[in-house]
């Protein structure tokens, strides 16, 4: 199958990139290789308006959606994130675990330790050598230092945590990936989105990149920035994380499911980030 | 996860004023119209019903079915005549009961 | 002049409560029940007045199964009538019943606001019974359509 080649090659190139990753000049040649790689994608998303001005041509998907469901989003009273945002509140002072402990003693008062956390997610894990996704990083936080087993992927309590940080987020703007550790997994997750995936044969890029606001049956299609995550989907009629949409659409073009915080998950996560560098985050948001 | 609600009330009310009071709360309105991955019914879990009271006296009620959404939300307005306890209660399948007291002010 | 409806003896009495189907998921319901004869177990014998509510809806729904919608009745300043109850029904649905609402009389206006399900393009109506034994309704047309892709458990 595509998706199963696909898997072999990235596992591969990963092997093969990491041999050099200790290399002072290999990660300076990175860093200008992205930058020109970016760059060029950035210039695609400005537009040039009559009066000279540049435009940003990127677009929440807050954009594409219909009004009341737009208004829903808005207004805390009855964006239902924001049930789990409060359910997250609790649990950042709960005493659990093997330890007793809760977030709050490491961390303090959210509002300050955590102000644009979800901004600056995917990033390094130095303990597991790699990038991790903000609902990764909160699960490995609790097992290593609250003394609790992992939990699965997107267990009620990690979902209501990260609701809770993402709102620590709300009105800051999504940060460029700089930190040279993590450019192998962007550099995949480039490519990951541009590749032809599943039966059906289609990549991130054919939908996202090339026809964002055409429609796929009813939908309308969105850019795919991960500007409101974890979102309250009315599909689901529940939070869910950026990892749950993305396997949503493999599922869509009939490819193998990633893990949903394995190493493929986390590069196309990573990209889509640096593609939404410098976009707002709306805090937990909803979709259709 | 535990059950949450969300209640929103205007603050510094004026008696005579007519306010909005929205409410919702964390269930997923299971239809019982569902099937598992493996064909089997998922069985109905639903809130029936919610009521509003001012003091003990209902100011709003309502009878839900499987066709209100997950996490029941409901804005209906009060005209504010006295200061009072309002309680909000949900009752559902299962036994589900749950109950929230807020005090509101008028002025 | 709006005429007034004469008593009728199958009015239900005011002690009498309204009374719907259970909530039980039954396949065989639907059949037996069509929309029309569910809204004539709620209005029973009153006269249907139009105007007085309007449901609002939006016309293109993104997703069936979160779809915000709002009730509002104004009673006709004529008429010192309160509003008993308001139901709202829906066409096409597994059962027809959405949700039955009490209201505290007595206001200039009644807005109401929830979210409901609706499982596909459909007639859904409002109606509002009123003391007086009058009754007034709205009634809209919706069309709701399937996420592009449908996702299984994962």
């Amino acid at each position: 199958m595509i998706s199963l080649g696909l898997r072999g090659s990235l596992s591969c190139r990963l092997s093969r990139i990491l041999i050099h990753r200790d290399s002072s000049k290999w990660q300076a040649l990175m860093a200008v290789f992205l930058t020109c790689v970016f760059s060029c994608s950035q210039a695609q998303t400005v537009l040039t308006l009559p009066t000279g001005e540049p435009q940003d041509a990127r677009l929440s998907g807050f954009e594409f959606m219909g009004e009341s469901t737009r208004a829903l989003q808005l207004d805390a009273s009855q964006n239902p994130a924001m049930l789990f945002v409060r359910e997250g509140e609790q649990l950042w002072s709960a005493l659990i675990g093997s330890k007793r402990a809760a977030c709050r003693d490491c961390h303090g008062d959210a509002n300050e330790s955590m102000r644009g956390i979800a901004s600056r997610y995917p990033a390094w894990d130095a303990a597991i050598r790699r990038p991790v996704s903000l609902s990764h990083r909160i699960n490995l936080c609790r097992s290593r230092y609250l003394g609790l087993d992992q939990s699965q992927a997107e267990s009620p309590a990690t979902l209501a945590l990260e609701a809770y940080l993402a709102f620590q987020s709300k009105a800051d703007r999504i940060t460029s990936v700089d930190d040279p550790n993590v450019f192998p997994w962007l550099e995949n997750g480039h490519r990951l989105f541009e590749r032809r995936i599943g039966q059906i044969g289609l990549s991130c890029a054919d939908c996202h990149a090339h026809r964002p606001g055409s429609r796929l049956g009813a939908s309308v299609i969105p850019q795919a920035h991960p500007t409101a995550y974890p979102v309250y989907r009315l599909q689901w009629q529940s939070l869910g994380t950026l990892s749950r949409r993305i396997r949503g659409c493999f599922t869509g073009v009939r490819a193998d499911l990633p893990q949903p915080d394995g190493e493929l998950m986390v590069s196309l996560e990573l990209f889509l980030r640096q593609r939404a560098a410098g976009m707002l985050h709306e805090g937990p948001g909803v979709r259709p | 996860m535990s059950i949450q609600t969300l209640i929103d009330l205007p603050q510094n009310i004026k008696r005579g004023a007519l306010i909005r009071i929205r409410v919702s709360i964390s269930h997923p309105m299971e239809t019982g119209y569902r099937r598992s991955s493996e064909g089997e019914r998922l069985s109905r879990n639903i809130i029936k019903r919610f009521s509003c009271m001012l003091n003990g006296a209902s100011i709003f009620s309502a009878d839900l079915y499987p066709a209100v959404s997950a996490n029941p939300y409901f804005s209906f307005q009060h005209r504010a005549a006295r200061s009072g306890e309002l309680t909000f209660l949900w009752e559902g399948d299962g036994g589900f009961k749950h109950v929230e007291r807020v005090f509101m002010s008028v002025q | 002049m709006t005429t007034q409806p004469l008593r009728s003896q199958t009015v239900p009495s005011k002690d009498a409560q309204v009374t719907l189907p259970d909530h039980s998921p039954d396949a065989d319901r639907q059949s037996a029940s069509s929309y029309e004869e569910a809204i004539r177990r709620f209005t029973g014998a009153r006269v249907l007045i139009p105007g007085r509510i309007k449901l609002d809806i939006a016309v293109l729904i993104d997703n069936g199964n979160t779809v915000p919608i709002s009730i509002v009745v104004i009673p006709t300043p004529d008429s010192l009538s309160n509003i008993e109850s308001i139901a709202v029904f829906s066409e096409r649905n597994p059962q027809h019943e959405v949700i039955l609402l009490t209201v505290e009389p007595g206001h200039s206006s009644t807005e109401v606001a929830s979210r409901i399900r609706l499982a596909t393009s459909q007639k859904l109506i409002a109606i509002a019974n009123f003391e007086d034994n009058t009754c007034c309704s709205d009634e809209v047309d919706v069309i709701v359509t399937l996420a592009a892709c449908l996702e299984g458990d994962g």
